[in-house]
């Protein structure tokens, strides 16, 4: 009597092709030149990052192209000790909303070249680029973010959008 | 509404890490089986059957509902897949309550599972997509930085979280079905658990769990019929919300409370801390029971943490928070919201065995999914509404 087959293994693989569309056609050409394009809404004023070229809230067009700094401050976070498939990034990581400045929702990166334990909410981040020459239209033209040692934001600068 | 819709048959696999001793089909069977056996019915009864399941990628198998649709004896009848991804066993039995209230069918089989164990949901979760960094690893590491935000705005003490992952197990001691057994678990050893997505530790997160549950809805006329008590739905709803907002607020959102609203104005409650005997909520991480507490207007904002550590939500609290252990001891991902919504009627009914609250008349199932993006609940009660 031979053992009962209790599973197969199949690998499932999934790729597909991402249509950016105008809003998100933009912001990828923008950070193949090193710039933070979001979109603001007429009615609003909120900036979106990454724009959708509408705006959520008001249910509108937002097509005004608003370039936001690569700096802002991390609201929240999360240190990461499960190793990734997906990422290359030796546990443990920290994942952080970062809230840049001139942009109304935060993005969501890593924070690197900081020591975990002094990673916290308020803390006052920059972006770090691929080099020059490396810049494609694609979010992993920033690799991470770094402490840019400006004194921590106040929680009342950042409160509303945790 | 042209019916009255009432929950005459509930049933639930034992739910475990890996179901090996049944297929994808003798798992779906296995809780519906005990739902029609429940309820008096044989599958000759049923007019329609409506199922759910989170992500096909859980189980990286398209379209389940196709190939299970004769295990549910669905055929020559009609089978429809409902999808609001975790809170989807919500939303499912919430879809089968609107055929009975619509009058289209008169007895639906509802059913939800996931078997986790077949694929990898965690790294399901985990894609790399061209739209934001590929940062993000599983549930946790979306959830823990709004929990850490909660605990921020709230200024909950650190040991709050352990509370609820401590009372949850011990629950789950009392419901056969569970999937986890943690007789010894304790605050010292939670807190001993490793850190996997800080500040969400293991012992504060849920299992991955195979298992499914399966309900039989009827009208008015289906409950005369019908040979036990049944919970009568008092009130149902559903909303949603976007993913990237200005002031979208991940620990207390919207979408949640104007759901509670809409769902107490129809059960007519207005004081649902009062009203309400006994609350089966969506908690798949510690730390959002006290966040549910509040945004389902249980608490005040940022002090649901005081119900928790007032003993309020222990099974002989005031309020008892998920008796039968939740989403914290087992969680068959898709059927978790209607684990959540057959707790709900199993403890009107008076049938909820080891884990019955005394005395429950009026309950809540509670669901959620997506990024706090879905929201699915419904009010039962032991009195005809």
């Amino acid at each position: 009597m031979s053992e009962p087959v209790t599973s197969i293994r199949r690998p499932v693989r999934l790729e597909y092709d991402f249509t950016a569309g105008r809003a998100m056609s933009r912001f990828l050409l923008g950070l193949a030149e090193g710039r933070i394009l979001g979109q603001g809404c007429p009615e609003c004023a909120r900036v979106y990052l990454p724009p959708r070229g509408t705006c959520p809230t008001c249910g509108v067009p937002a097509e005004e192209e608003v370039e936001v700094s690569p700096r802002g401050t991390v609201t929240t976070f999360c240190v990461v000790n499960i190793p990734s498939q997906v990422l290359v990034v030796p546990v443990p990581y920290v994942c952080a909303n970062i809230l840049l400045d001139g942009a109304d929702v935060p993005i969501f990166h890593l924070i690197q070249e900081c020591p975990i334990e002094e990673v916290r909410m308020g803390l006052r981040v920059e972006a770090v680029w691929v080099p020059a020459g490396e810049l494609k239209a694609t979010f992993e033209s920033i690799r991470h973010f770094r402490p840019s040692d400006e004194p921590d934001a106040a929680y009342d600068s950042y409160r509303e959008h945790l | 509404m042209a019916e009255r819709c009432a929950v005459i048959g509930v049933g639930q696999t034992k739910h475990a890490a890996k179901r090996g001793d049944v297929s994808m089909p003798g798992l779906v069977r296995e809780a519906a089986a005990r739902a029609l056996e429940d309820a008096g019915l044989t599958w000759r009864g049923i007019d329609a059957v409506v199922i759910g399941k989170a992500p096909d990628m859980f189980e990286g198998v398209m379209m389940p509902e196709l190939f299970l649709a004769d295990a549910l004896g669905a055929v020559g009848k009609p089978i429809m897949r409902v999808h609001t991804a975790g809170s989807v066993g919500g939303s499912t039995a919430l879809v089968a309550a609107y055929l009975v209230q619509a009058g289209v069918h008169e007895r639906v089989l509802t059913v939800a599972f996931e078997k986790q164990s077949e694929s990898n949901a965690m790294w399901a979760l985990t894609i790399s997509v061209p739209f934001q960094p590929p940062v993000v690893a599983g549930a946790g590491g979306y959830f823990a930085p709004h929990i850490r935000a909660y605990i921020r705005r709230s200024e909950a003490p650190a040991h709050v979280g352990m509370l609820v992952a401590v009372k949850d197990r011990l629950n789950a001691l009392r419901n056969p079905y569970a999937h986890l057994r943690l007789p010894d678990i304790s605050l010292e050893q939670v807190a001993a658990s490793p850190m996997l997505w800080d500040p969400i530790r293991y012992l504060e997160a849920c299992p991955s769990s195979d298992g499914a549950c399966a309900m039989v809805l009827t009208n008015g006329d289906g409950a005369k019929r019908s040979p036990g008590a049944p919970a009568w739905v008092w009130g149902t709803a559903m909303r949603s919300e976007p993913v990237i907002a200005y002031g979208r607020d991940q620990v207390n959102p919207r979408a949640g409370r104007e759901c509670a609203a809409d769902l107490y104005g129809q059960a007519g409650i207005t004081n649902p801390r009062r009203e309400i005997d006994v609350a089966a909520l969506y908690v798949p991480f510690s730390w959002y029971a006290p966040m549910w507490l509040e945004n389902l207007g249980f608490a005040e904002e940022g002090r649901g943490w005081k119900l928790v550590e007032d003993g309020v939500t222990a099974i002989d609290g005031d309020l008892p928070v998920n008796p039968s252990g939740g989403v914290l001891s087992s969680n068959p991902i898709g059927a978790s919201g209607m684990l959540r919504f057959a707790e709900a009627a199993l403890q009107v009914q008076g049938r909820a065995g080891e884990h019955q609250v005394d005395g429950a008349r009026v309950a809540l199932g509670h669901a959620y999914g997506g990024g706090s993006q879905f929201f699915a609940m419904w009010i039962v009660g032991s009195e005809k509404p």
